[in-house]
Parts: structure tokens; C-alpha cells; sequence
């Protein structure tokens, strides 16, 4: 290392660690005693740690309920967003059909439009629907992503044609020849999409803010933010209920960290 | 039923397409093209969820346009996104040009940088709320370290905004980053080895090379980012709220407070119509300026 990269190195461990003082924060107070939290003294390290206050938060508040509607409505929006993406993707990227480029305009036209404007609407559907604290109202209407559809076409448009023509020379139906030939080769597509998918309805608060009024459908998001008005709540809880709402977002993030980094680059996906 | 079939097994590539985009269409007709036009359609009506729509024409736009706080949520709106996203773009420019090297630990930094982006708002909006802590908070503990005096952060009408746009900074920073370093790049290295040879140094070859070669990456972060400015809502949410008194109250917020808790879907409505327009005028702009530098 010459001079110039080492100062470079020094100052990124610098402004690293000041980077990362907010989580840093949040793990000290989170294993701090509540007395502690608020005696004005600054220890990172807690003078003595309180494990106790995860289990004691989990038992104040009933956030493992929270994490199963969560998970519930990720694994199932991630199945669901992943194989209409890719089967809508595969269509605008490989079949001439009338009205395609129209079609695919208008999609592409909703990235730009914000859920926030039609929640009024999306509200009114949602009870018409039944769909109010449920579920279905959870997962279903967000599933077509106007980005993972762009993604998809953009991915599947480097599949080369002799492959798809040679399972139909072979008597393929198109769906097989979608899920038998088309699917094994965008793997990194797949991995991108979950992931995204993933994050994208685990953080999600706005949507579940407009579906759910019932407190046992909370998701992880709504039932933090809900919880942060609550006055008997101290932040010893609700630091360490923090820290446990973004442990899983943050495991997936660190084992896949190249593909969201292709993700946004090749998307630029909502920041 | 046969010839049915038949008639498809002959068509099947024509037909194909349209069966495997229809689960996509639906849902985009059902929840996103249709509730605009209904976003509209109710911006000219006044409705309370419970009870029916009545016809009231240009009312509400003329209630909107003479409400003080409508005027002062698009204020703070413009003020959150012009604090926050040209400090974001700086400080990610700068960041990509620092780990645009071979350096140990690089991915390990580019981790760092961008794990604030995957973290949810609310969560960051709790960690924050509890840094900006006007008592027992890391940041006037820091401030009073160096011998300043803290501020109420939070309760503060003057400082709440300011505090709500530091924590923008520190998520979309990484964002920034990571979009600018895929633009350094792409920029080929004989580029930077030819302008030495001519005498150029750093500065100079950032001025002339960098910049002008990243002019579209900077269009198009640029766009994302006063769009996303435009649709804040979780952090404040989590934050503030809205308060002290409207200081931080913005657009969505407003339309969330009007429909929602309030019950005037029609009024939200036309909030949400307006931020429709602001927003779609603003992309389209943009995207026209970037197309003028390009071509």
C-alpha cells in the first residue's frame, strides 16, 4: 500500500465506525438496564447487561405475532411476485404479440406513480374485496412489481432463442418449456428477485398501515411503530425490539450482499 | 371442448403471451391503473367512507389551495427533499471515489456504507429517535463533549426537520454510493492513464474526466432520489408524526392524516392528485433535461 491508499484506508475505518455508531447505539441500550438507559452516564458497554430485556420485551409486547404475520406475508409474496414477474418478464421478452410494447409502457409507466396517492382507492378495493385484515390483502395486490418485471424482461432477453425453439421442435408446451428451459438459466434472476421481494415486504409499513386495523394482523413494521407511542414502553424494549425486527433483513443482506448491489445497479431500484 | 383445444394447440405461440402476462395485468389494472383514475374521480367529490359520494366539483381544490397547512406540508416536503438529497449525492459521490481502489477491506465498507438502506424506516426512525434523544441521545452527549449546548431535537419546531433530514442522509448516502461506484466503473482506466500522461492530477482528472463521464448516473439518481423525497412518509411517521405543531408534517403524511384519520377521502384525494401531478411534471422534466445533455 503506497501513502495515498493508506490514508484513504484510514480515514473509511473512521468514518465506518461512525457510520455504524447508530447500530452500535441501539445493541448498548438495547442490553442496558432501563435505569441505566436514563441515568445521563455514556457507557457502550453497559455497566452490567440485561439479556433479560428480550424476553421481557417479547412478553410486554407480542412481537413474535408480529414476526409470523411477516414472514407469512414475505414467503408468500416472495412465491408469488418471483413466478408472475418471471412469467409476465418471459412474455414481453420473447413472444411477438399485439399491444406488447403498449403494455409494457403502461407497466413501466407505474414505477413512477407512489402507493402513497392511491391509498384512498386501494382502501376502498381492499374492503369491497373483503380483504381488510387479511392476508390476501397483505400480499396479493403488491405482487406485480413494475421493477421485478422490468428486471425479469431486462434478464430474460439474453436468453438465446435456439434454446427455446429447440424445446419446441422437441414438442415442449410453452409453460413447460417456461419452467423446464427458461427458469434453470436465470438463477441470478431468481436470487435478485427474492431477495428484493424479501426486503421490500418485510420493511413495508405504508401498505399495512391500510390493510390492518387488527392488531393480531400486525407485521413487524406496524406493530414498532404502533409500539413507539406507547407510554409505558422504555427504550431499553424498544431497542431491543428494533434490533430483533432487523436481524433477518440484515442476515439475508450480508450473505447476498453482491446481488443487491446488483439489484439496484441494474434496476436502480426505489432507494 | 376438442376443437377448443385443437384451436389452441395450433395458436398456442400467439396465445401463450397473453395468458402469462394476464396475472401481472390484473393485479396492475385492479390496484394501481384503476385506483388513479379513482384517485381522481374522488378528488371532485366529497366522501367519508361510511355514507355515500356527493358531487361537489372544484371544492375541495379550492379548500385545498386556501389551506395553510396544505401549503405548509408542501414547504416542508420541498424542504426535506432539498436537504436531504444533495448531501446524499456528495457524500455518495465522494464515498465511490474513495473505494474506487484497491483497497483491503473494500467490500466490507461497501457493506457498511449501504446497510442503512436495507434496514427498514421504522427501525431506523426508532434508533434515531433514540440518538436525537434530547436527554440521554448519543448526539447532544456529543455535542456537549465538545462543548455545545443540545437541542430538543424532536420537540423542536425549528430543529425537527433537520433532525428527520441527518437521518435521510445517513440511509440514502450508501444508496448513492453504490449507484455512483457501478458509474466510476465503467469508466475505462486507459482514460485516466492517457490524462496523466498529459499532466493532469487527481483533482483535475475528477474535474474533467469523473464528472462529465458520470453526468447520467447523476441524471438518474438525481430523479430517484427527489421522487423518493417527494413520498416520505415512514420516517416521519416514526419520528415526529407530523409535529411539533405542522413543522414536519409533508404531503403524504397529509393525505394519510385527511383520509384516514380524519375521514375526508375526498379532500386526501385531492392532495394525493396534486402530489400526482407535481411528481409526474418533475420526472418528466428531468427525464427531458437528461435526454437534452445526452444526444
Amino acid at each position: 500500500m503506497d501513502l495515498k491508499t493508506t490514508i484513504i484506508f484510514l480515514i473509511l475505518c473512521f468514518v465506518s465506525i461512525l457510520y455504524l455508531l447508530p447500530f452500535i447505539w441501539m445493541l448498548s441500550t438495547a442490553l442496558k438496564s432501563p435505569a441505566e438507559a436514563v441515568s445521563g452516564e455514556l457507557n457502550i458497554i453497559p455497566k452490567e447487561i440485561v439479556w433479560q430485556n428480550f424476553p421481557y420485551s417479547l412478553s410486554v409486547v407480542p412481537f413474535m405475532g408480529y414476526v409470523g404475520n411477516s414472514l407469512i406475508v414475505a414467503f408468500f409474496a416472495v412465491i408469488l411476485t418471483v413466478f408472475i414477474n418471471c412469467l409476465a418478464g418471459y412474455a414481453f421478452a420473447k413472444y411477438h404479440f399485439k399491444g406488447r410494447n403498449l403494455l409494457f409502457l403502461l407497466v413501466l409507466s407505474t414505477l413512477m406513480i407512489p402507493i402513497h396517492i392511491i391509498m384512498v382507492p386501494n382502501f376502498f378495493i381492499l374492503k369491497e374485496l373483503g380483504w381488510i385484515n387479511s392476508y390476501a390483502g397483505l400480499i396479493i395486490p403488491r405482487a406485480a412489481e413494475a421493477f421485478g418485471l422490468f428486471l425479469a424482461r431486462q434478464y430474460m432477453l439474453s436468453i438465446p432463442n435456439e434454446l427455446i425453439e429447440a424445446a419446441r421442435i422437441d414438442g415442449a408446451g410453452e409453460f413447460k418449456i417456461f419452467w423446464k428451459v427458461v427458469l434453470p438459466n436465470v438463477k441470478p434472476l431468481i436470487a435478485v428477485l427474492i431477495i428484493f421481494t424479501f426486503m421490500w415486504r418485510w420493511n413495508d409499513l405504508i401498505w399495512p398501515l391500510i390493510v390492518v386495523s387488527d392488531s393480531s394482523m400486525y407485521t413487524v413494521q406496524l406493530g414498532l411503530a404502533i409500539a413507539r407511542g406507547e407510554h409505558y414502553i422504555d427504550w431499553p424494549i424498544l431497542m431491543s425490539l428494533t434490533l430483533m425486527s432487523i436481524i433477518p433483513i440484515l442476515i439475508v443482506f450480508f450473505i447476498f450482499q453482491r446481488y443487491f448491489v446488483q439489484g439496484i445497479v441494474s434496476s436502480g431500484m426505489k432507494g | 371442448m376438442s376443437t377448443l383445444i385443437n384451436w389452441y394447440q395450433k395458436n398456442r405461440i400467439k396465445i401463450a403471451p397473453y395468458l402469462f402476462i394476464s396475472p401481472n395485468l390484473i393485479l396492475f389494472f385492479t390496484f394501481m391503473i384503476f385506483p388513479i383514475i379513482f384517485t381522481f374521480y374522488i378528488s371532485f367529490h366529497n366522501w367519508a367512507i361510511i355514507g355515500d359520494i356527493t358531487f361537489v366539483g372544484l371544492e375541495n381544490y379550492v379548500n385545498v389551495f386556501k389551506d395553510v397547512v396544505f401549503w405548509t406540508a408542501l414547504g416542508n416536503t420541498f424542504y426535506y427533499t432539498a436537504g436531504s438529497v444533495p448531501i446524499s449525492m456528495i457524500l455518495g459521490l465522494t464515498g465511490a471515489v474513495l473505494l474506487n481502489r484497491k483497497i483491503p477491506l473494500r467490500s466490507f465498507f461497501r457493506g457498511v456504507f449501504f446497510a442503512p438502506v436495507v434496514v427498514s424506516l421504522v427501525a431506523t426512525g426508532l434508533i434515531w429517535s433514540w440518538m436525537f434523544n434530547p436527554n440521554y441521545g448519543l448526539i447532544n452527549y456529543g455535542l456537549n463533549a465538545i462543548g455545545l449546548t443540545g437541542l430538543n431535537w424532536l420537540s423542536s419546531t425549528t430543529w425537527a426537520m433537520p433532525a428527520i433530514i441527518m437521518t435521510t442522509i445517513w440511509v440514502k448516502t450508501g444508496y448513492c454510493l453504490v449507484i455512483y461506484l457501478a458509474g466510476l466503473q465503467s469508466i475505462p482506466d486507459s482514460i485516466y492513464e492517457a490524462a496523466e500522461i498529459d499532466g493532469a492530477n487527481s483533482w483535475k482528472q475528477f474535474l474533467y474526466i469523473t464528472l462529465p463521464l458520470l453526468k447520467n448516473t447523476t441524471v438518474f439518481v438525481l430523479v430517484i432520489s427527489v421522487i423518493n423525497g417527494f413520498m416520505v412518509f415512514d420516517l416521519i411517521y416514526t419520528m415526529t408524526n407530523g409535529g411539533p405543531g405542522y413543522s414536519t408534517t409533508v404531503l403524504v403524511q397529509y393525505i394519510y392524516q385527511k383520509a384516514f384519520v380524519e375521514g375526508q377521502m375526498g379532500y386526501g384525494s385531492t392532495v394525493g392528485t396534486i402530489l400526482f401531478f407535481i411528481i409526474m411534471s418533475f420526472s418528466a422534466m428531468m427525464l427531458w433535461l437528461g435526454r437534452e445533455q445526452t444526444s
